[in-house]
């Protein structure tokens, strides 16, 4: 964890203190709803179907005991004792009251917690890889160049009004587990050949209306000019993005229609008076972020070698269970994606009890992962047989990252005022019908996301297989995409990290006319089975199929072949 | 007449500056240079206009004109100028404000105290928060 020293603190209460006097002011009708409504999106706050939503920042994912204890706290208090993580590894709460919303981040801010910039035109949280430090694939430490990002974020007096929200996603590692070319901005944290850090700058990646992968502008940013490039970068999209159509004014709109040469030329030339000038970084500050982060004391320890034996410890151990870089230790998902509970929910007394484990098997501190998961990153492997079983009883071991049922998903339908149709159900028929474990383990790694709307929340374009909530006069459809995939997340593991490494994320495919809600499980379970016919074998995945064979295959699986389809066609019509 | 905060003061303007230059968001600052600053300064007074609240532009301008540009003279915040945007125009290098109608200026002048430090470069502090850390 980075500690706040009394400026960060400082900063937090002045915030806090601003947003009680605005809160006020709406209140007794001094300022208007469009007015408020810009200032409480900055401090986290929507209203949403059926209450107000806030969002809680868990800057690049890093959590202590301590602050999971006050969630629980507050969801309790203020809310009906249970909050949801999102993809964006924030903590959402579903139902606190308006006049509130004050005293919760009064209440945030004493553990060192805000919601600062989580919604609105502005950058928001800053995301990572939930494995930076720990992972064997590690080539820099990526917490504090995100600490460093954050603070150069917060509260930025330039750039509180961009034309639209703006995401920017560290990688430290080989593997991209930080979806980092599907961001506004992306960063990769590599070293070059006299062993420097530095950053490869994505631009203009991203999912919603518009998917688009990233485009790299700088292979190699040393990492001293970083603020004053990311400035060039904001002030190029501040000044030229479009204001003129909500749906247009997304940076990568900017980057698509310049072309990302000229672009590149637009920030390169921004940059040239900026850079060396004040906001350059100094050594002494990437210490002394360094020296606030609270760092595990690890034990010499050597590295269990498990028995193969066919258990349910060992299939949690294979699923659930990851390298880590340190001998003898191992890095764990608590799974939150246990079938008949809302992707991403915790609730209160499960908040608690995990604060609990993690101050006993990880040094108090865990993670929230993208794919909307807890870890625990410092465990001693000679302990993951307690663990596990402590995490059974909860309802958090079931053994499924990176398998069909381990779904992303938006609140979708039953919360979010922004969606066309339910998510929460959808994820839950699916998981009901893949409920078979050694089926789901035959099938092999595959990401399954849902969005309840074209925002795409759930990342449907960068899963294996991605459903989109659509509206169909008035009715729930749902759009099935096959072939998506976020990058190379969990292969890799060699730790080369040479500048030039390939980017492997790709958008999926919409496979035809969408279907009924009921209709779903069915369609996932004949792609499921096109799939296990075509394989080559089972190391080959099913978005390796879906890339080799092309999508026709799945297509005819799900709508028959296309004379039968022109068939039926002219019969519906002829019935019509 | 429009309310008028300078020097962190209330002010009686009856008119604008007649030399008053007004730039628009879609105005690129670059226009000016050369009058700014430096012995060839002839203009004294630059508004930017703000035609919505949300409108983020003129923020890069007013730095642009401050920083790139040399500009020292009167650089005022005109149109949708609110009092919770009074902290971060100041930061900006704006030292006057034209509050739009209905705002209460008496109130809007505590909004200058919003915030004591600032992690970034700013007009108004050139030194971000890193290199003054103690």
């Amino acid at each position: 964890m980075y500690l706040y020293d009394h400026i960060d603190q400082r900063l937090v209460d002045e915030r806090v203190a601003q947003f009680r006097d605005q809160t006020r002011r709406f209140l007794a009708g001094e300022l208007s709803e469009d007015d408020f409504r810009q200032l409480r999106l900055r401090n986290g706050l929507y209203v949403q179907r059926y209450a107000p939503m806030l969002r809680i920042a868990i800057p690049y994912g890093l959590l202590s005991s301590r602050q999971l204890r006050k969630f629980a706290d507050i969801a309790r208090r203020y809310d009906r004792g249970y909050g949801h993580f999102s993809t964006r590894q924030n903590l959402q709460l579903n139902w606190p009251k308006i006049e509130d919303v004050p005293e919760i981040l009064a209440e945030l801010a004493t553990v060192q917690m805000h919601a600062i910039q989580t919604s609105g035109s502005c950058v928001r949280n800053i995301t990572a890889d939930h494995f930076a430090g720990v992972a064997r694939d590690e080539i820099v430490d990526s917490f504090v160049w995100c600490e460093l990002i954050r603070q150069w974020s917060a509260l930025h007096p330039e750039f509180n009004y961009l034309p639209r929200k703006f995401k920017i996603a560290v990688s430290g590692a080989v593997a991209d587990r930080a979806a980092t070319l599907v961001h506004d901005i992306g960063l990769h944290a590599v070293k070059n050949s006299d062993n420097d850090v530095g950053f490869r700058v994505i631009v203009g990646g991203g999912l919603g209306r518009t998917p688009i992968i990233g485009h790299v502008i700088r292979e190699f940013l040393p990492w001293r000019h970083l603020l004053t490039y990311l400035d060039a970068i904001l002030r190029v999209y501040n000044r030229y993005g479009r204001r003129d159509n909500i749906f247009k004014a997304r940076i990568k709109i900017l980057v698509k229609e310049r072309g990302v040469d000229s672009f590149r030329e637009e920030v390169e030339a921004e940059w040239a008076h900026l850079k060396d000038g004040p906001a350059t970084v100094v050594e002494e500050e990437v210490r002394r972020i360094e020296a606030r982060f609270t760092r595990p004391h690890y034990e010499k320890l050597q590295d269990i070698a498990y028995p193969d034996v066919k258990t349910s410890f060992t299939a949690w151990r294979k699923r659930n269970v990851h390298p880590h870089k340190q001998p003898g230790y191992a890095a764990v998902t608590l799974s939150l994606k246990k079938t008949g509970v809302p992707p991403g929910d915790l609730t209160s007394g499960q908040m608690e009890r995990i604060a609990e484990l993690a101050d006993h098997y990880s040094l108090g501190e865990l993670r929230v992962t993208h794919e909307q998961n807890l870890v625990f990153a410092d465990v001693r492997q000679a302990e993951l047989h307690g663990l596990w079983q402590e995490l059974r009883a909860l309802g958090l071991a079931t053994p499924n990252i990176g398998l069909l049922t381990n779904i992303i998903s938006c609140p979708g339908g039953d919360f979010c005022a922004l969606a066309n149709a339910k998510s929460i159900p959808v994820a839950e028929s699916i998981q009901r019908r893949f409920d078979d474990l050694d089926y789901l383990h035959d099938i092999g790694e595959l990401d399954l996301n849902i969005s309840g709307c074209i925002n795409a929340c759930g990342h449907h374009h960068v899963g294996h297989i991605g459903i989109l909530g659509v509206d169909k006069n008035g009715a729930e459809w749902y759009q099935i995409e096959i072939g998506g995939n976020q990058g190379a997340t969990r292969t890799g593991v060699t730790p080369t990290g040479e500048i030039g490494r390939p980017l492997h994320a790709s958008l999926g495919k919409v496979i035809g006319p969408a279907f009924a809600r009921a209709e779903v499980p069915d369609v996932i379970e004949r792609l499921i089975e096109t799939y296990l016919e075509r394989r080559d074998s089972q190391a080959e995945r099913f978005v390796d199929v879906v890339h080799r064979l092309g999508i026709e295959p799945f297509k005819q699986s799900v709508y028959g072949n296309p004379d039968q389809r022109t068939t039926d066609r002219r019969r519906a019509l002829a019935a019509a | 007449m429009a309310t008028l905060i300078k020097e962190r003061r209330i002010v009686d303007e009856p008119s604008p500056p007649p030399d008053l230059v007004v730039l628009q968001p879609t105005d690129d600052p670059a226009v000016l240079a050369g009058r700014l600053g430096g012995p060839g300064a002839q203009i004294r007074a630059v508004a930017v206009n703000f035609p919505k609240y949300a409108d983020g532009r003129g923020y890069s301008i007013a730095r642009l004109l401050r920083e790139r540009y040399g500009y020292t003279g009167e650089l005022r915040a005109v149109g949708e100028v609110a009092r919770d945007h009074l902290h971060a125009m100041a930061q900006c290098g704006f030292d006057a404000f034209q509050l739009r109608a209905g705002e209460d200026a008496q109130a809007a002048l505590a909004a200058f105290g919003d915030f004591s430090e600032s992690y970034q470069a700013t007009a108004a502090r050139p030194q971000p928060l890193f290199r003054r850390r103690a």
